[in-house]
């Protein structure tokens, strides 16, 4: 354990077909992603306070929650509350408001909540308030998609910049077809989409993309390397040369990820599940869609670049 | 490749040593005052408080600045006897607007009233022209108008500090947020009911006189208007528009008791040229009532007994002692230039705020561990090459967190232990380059070598892309998820650092010292 490694994850000079399957591969991909497309629609994702404003307030009560005396107090205030539920243990209470047309009403309305709760039920902790004004929820929604639309776009323009335009197309199609899975994954869980989970999809955004740049990074030196042999077999020995990696590097981020969505807490283990996941997809996506597209993409073009050697870009891997 | 001159060895060195001594100051105070002990903060998920959006309500501005125009012209065109109707603000077009019951004065109107604003502010503030064939409009100028959006909310900051420093809160943190906006911190405050209270008001203080003749069954006479008196909202009161004395010219306002009747009053204390028009005003209106309006309600409207010279006075109404204490700190604090609205509320307990630090923690260790055993089970001594590096990773994203004061979040300590996760891919790609490149049949000197040349194009690309997608959360993100993105995006230039650098610099030195026919690997 200390000088030499104890396993590999994958024994040398593996020779596995992957190109044979890359038509299953894309079905299969296509299937899911419209099936996601679909659930987007319905039921829809669950929206997070950061996206649909209103108020959502975590309270611990002294003994176990009289949930109907709480309703109770709420209706009396005349504070429509959308849900009285319970979280976590017998003595947790979340509290959820819609979003009032007034912003100013909005905020109103958390006091008004924790007055009545400390009414109803004295020593009653709130725990957590959220309220989120209407237009501030469509603002961070709006910036949200901002920040991916424009991440998607910066890593094609580097990808294009870096590799042939083939690779950059392969891989942002890849992207987006990772993207719909895990908007899928959303809806299916019913995990809310807030801006955390925004950071959840740019990480696995960023993460799918390194994988993909490995895999093209080995193909576009295998290129130059070996000059006359036909793209698909060269795209499968490409995967196989560095599968060890692409397996041992989401097994890293995975082992990363998994205490976060075991003991992360309420607030991030909805993240943490979803990063799972993405790494899921984003690595098989990896061997089974991005590579393929390059396949179909490239299968004349790229022989024919190769043949004729551009000029030097920066050294490959 | 593969040589490091005593001085790169020293520097790669230094700056790890240097990472662990900028780690210092989170784990104790400073040893001494002069000391630049930066730290890293955490934010308010994990220590409990409250985050306020507020927005300044522009349009109150506006319409403040549209009144006094129509007080203005009022009384200018009364003192110059002409005739006019109409008068009104119109504050979509940001104008007021009248009509000359004689068109012929229009250009001695105008010239009045350019030369009446002229006292009163910089010339190119308001655009008094021709309208139509009997009309005058007196038009706010645009940059006027940025000007005072600018003014009032840098204004609103400043009151909006000194009103939370007068609470006591510790270390709040009051920063603008785009045109109209502020944002307000304040570390272990878990329920922000009473300072929102307090940032609610405007706290514009006006003195006024009343008009005896209006009768509040009846629409008010021009410039005067109706307004409640606090406590009982059906009771109307006809008050002059004219603002006599501004509280703005008070220095100093305290709650206190009245020797007599015990009741809480307010005690103020005007500055010379508050004193001299409220000497002014008493003093020509002995034997009238005299109103205090804040907020556009009576407070009180005291008939006034003799001249008050002194430029001290006293606000009765129905107080307890909150309701006076809170009424002279705002007093004190000043009025805000408009109206300020909550809009988004983030408050998070100290019980839960320790809750999450502790998940956060533990998931943090458990994940090291993870990382940790896979890269030494499957790659061996190299693989604990790169958990020395792992550790110098921390330490130094933890050294430029600290010198950049960032705030950590629970979503912040997610990147950390997901750059962890990440770092080590790096060293992955670079053992699978050198085991690719013994299998070649490489001495172990050329495949170390060929393996760090080959495997740094990719680990940059692949790390740039990464960079990409999280300035892009940064610069749109809010709140804790911004801690998120810088953790990452410190943590992948470190990971550059550590896991190419410096697992180099140890997987030579292994080298020079035993020389091994085989690697490894």
């Amino acid at each position: 354990m200390f000088i030499r490694p104890l396993f590999r994850l994958v024994p040398d000079g593996t020779r596995i077909a992957f190109m044979r399957g890359r038509y299953l591969g894309l079905i299969v991909s296509a299937l899911l992603s419209s099936l996601s497309v679909g659930l987007f629609f319905y039921p829809g994702l669950n929206l997070g306070i950061d996206f649909r404003g209103g108020i959502v307030i975590e309270a611990k009560t002294p003994g176990p929650a009289d949930f109907a005396a709480i309703r109770a107090a709420l209706a009396a205030e005349h504070l429509p509350a959308a849900g009285v539920q319970r979280f976590g243990g017998p003595d947790d209470v979340l509290i959820r408001l819609e979003a009032a047309g007034d912003e100013k009403a909005t905020d109103a309305a958390a006091d008004r909540v924790r007055e009545a709760l400390a009414r109803a039920i004295p020593g009653t902790k709130v725990l957590k308030v959220d309220a989120v004004g209407s237009s501030v929820s469509a603002e961070l929604f709006h910036k949200g998609m901002l920040a991916l639309g424009i991440s998607l776009l910066m890593i094609l323009a580097y990808i294009w910049f870096r590799f042939e335009w083939e690779f950059a197309v392969g891989a942002v199609v890849t992207l987006l077809l990772d993207i719909t899975k895990t908007i899928g994954f959303l809806a299916v869980t019913r995990f809310e989409f807030d801006l955390v989970m925004v950071a959840a999809i740019l990480t696995i955004l960023g993460y799918s993309t390194n994988d993909k740049v490995v895999v093209y990074d080995r193909v576009r030196e295998n290129l130059r390397k070996y000059r006359t042999m036909p793209l698909r077999e060269l795209i499968d020995l490409s995967i196989n040369e560095t599968l060890n990696r692409t397996l041992g590097t989401s097994m890293t981020v995975f082992l990363a990820a998994l205490p976060l969505a075991l003991f992360g807490g309420a607030s991030l283990s909805g993240f943490a599940w979803t990063m799972l996941f993405g790494i899921v997809v984003g690595t098989s996506s990896s061997i089974f869609i991005a590579a393929p597209i390059l396949l179909f993409l490239g299968e004349h073009r790229l022989r024919r670049d190769a043949a004729r050697p551009k000029p030097a870009k920066t050294p490959v891997a | 490749m593969l040589s490091f001159s005593p001085l790169k060895t020293a520097t790669i060195i230094g700056i790890c040593l240097l990472g662990l001594l900028l780690c210092l100051p989170n784990l104790m105070p400073p040893p001494a005052p002069w000391l630049p002990w930066r730290h890293i903060h955490l934010g308010l998920d994990l220590q409990g408080g409250s985050y306020l959006l507020l927005k300044v309500d522009m349009d109150a501005v506006t319409r403040e600045r549209l009144e006094g125009l129509v007080d203005l012209t009022r009384r200018t065109l009364l003192s110059a006897n002409i005739g006019y109707q109409r008068l009104a603000a119109e504050p979509a077009a940001n104008r007021v607007v009248f009509r000359l019951r004689d068109p012929s004065q229009r250009e001695a109107a105008i010239a009045a009233l350019r030369a009446a604003l002229e006292k009163v502010q910089s010339s190119d503030e308001v655009m008094v022209a021709p309208l139509d064939a009997d009309g005058v409009a007196l038009t706010l100028s645009p940059q006027s108008l940025v000007q005072r959006a600018q003014a009032a909310i840098e204004q609103s900051i400043e009151i909006v500090r000194r009103r939370i420093d007068e609470t006591g809160v510790v270390d709040p943190q009051i920063a603008r947020q785009g045109t109209d906006r502020i944002v307000v911190e304040l570390p272990g405050v878990s329920d922000p009911e009473r300072i929102k209270a307090l940032l609610g008001q405007t706290a514009k203080m006006t003195f006024h006189l009343l008009d005896a003749e209006a009768n509040p069954a009846n629409p008010p006479p021009p410039g005067v208007e109706f307004l409640p008196l606090e406590g009982q909202p059906n009771t109307k009161i006809p008050v002059r528009k004219h603002v006599e004395v501004d509280g703005a010219d008070l220095t100093d306002a305290r709650a206190g008791q009245n020797p007599q009747t015990g009741e809480w009053v307010v005690n103020f204390t005007f500055n010379a040229a508050g004193a001299r028009r409220f000497a002014d005003v008493t003093r020509a209106n002995v034997g009238k009532p005299f109103a205090i309006v804040l907020d556009n309600r009576v407070i009180s409207a005291p008939v006034i007994r003799e001249p008050i010279t002194g430029g001290r006075g006293q606000i009765s109404g129905r107080f307890d002692a909150k309701s006076a204490t809170d009424l002279a700190l705002l007093l004190r604090a000043g009025a805000l230039p408009a109206p300020l609205a909550v809009i988004e509320e983030r408050t998070v307990g100290p019980e839960l705020g320790a809750d999450s630090i502790r998940a956060g923690a533990i998931a943090l260790a458990a994940g090291s561990v993870l990382v940790v055993a896979f890269m030494a089970v499957f790659y061996g001594l190299f693989g604990w090459f790169a958990n020395l590096a792992l550790l110098a990773n921390l330490i130094l994203m933890l050294a430029i967190l600290s010198v950049l004061e960032a705030t950590l979040t629970l979503p912040g300590m997610a990147g950390i232990l997901l750059t962890l996760g990440m770092a080590v891919d790096a060293n992955i790609l670079i053992n699978e380059r050198i085991r690719e490149e013994v299998k070649a049949g490489r001495t172990p000197i050329a495949a170390m070598e060929a393996g760090f040349r080959r495997a740094y194009g990719t680990i940059l690309d692949s790390n740039v892309t990464a960079l990409l997608a999280h300035v892009m959360l940064f610069i749109f993100g809010a709140g804790p998820v911004r801690g998120f993105a810088v953790t990452i995006t410190v943590g992948i230039a470190t990971t550059l650092f550590t896991a190419t650098l410096l697992a180099r610099l140890l997987m030579v030195r292994w080298y020079a010292r035993t020389r091994p026919a085989l690697l490894p690997v």
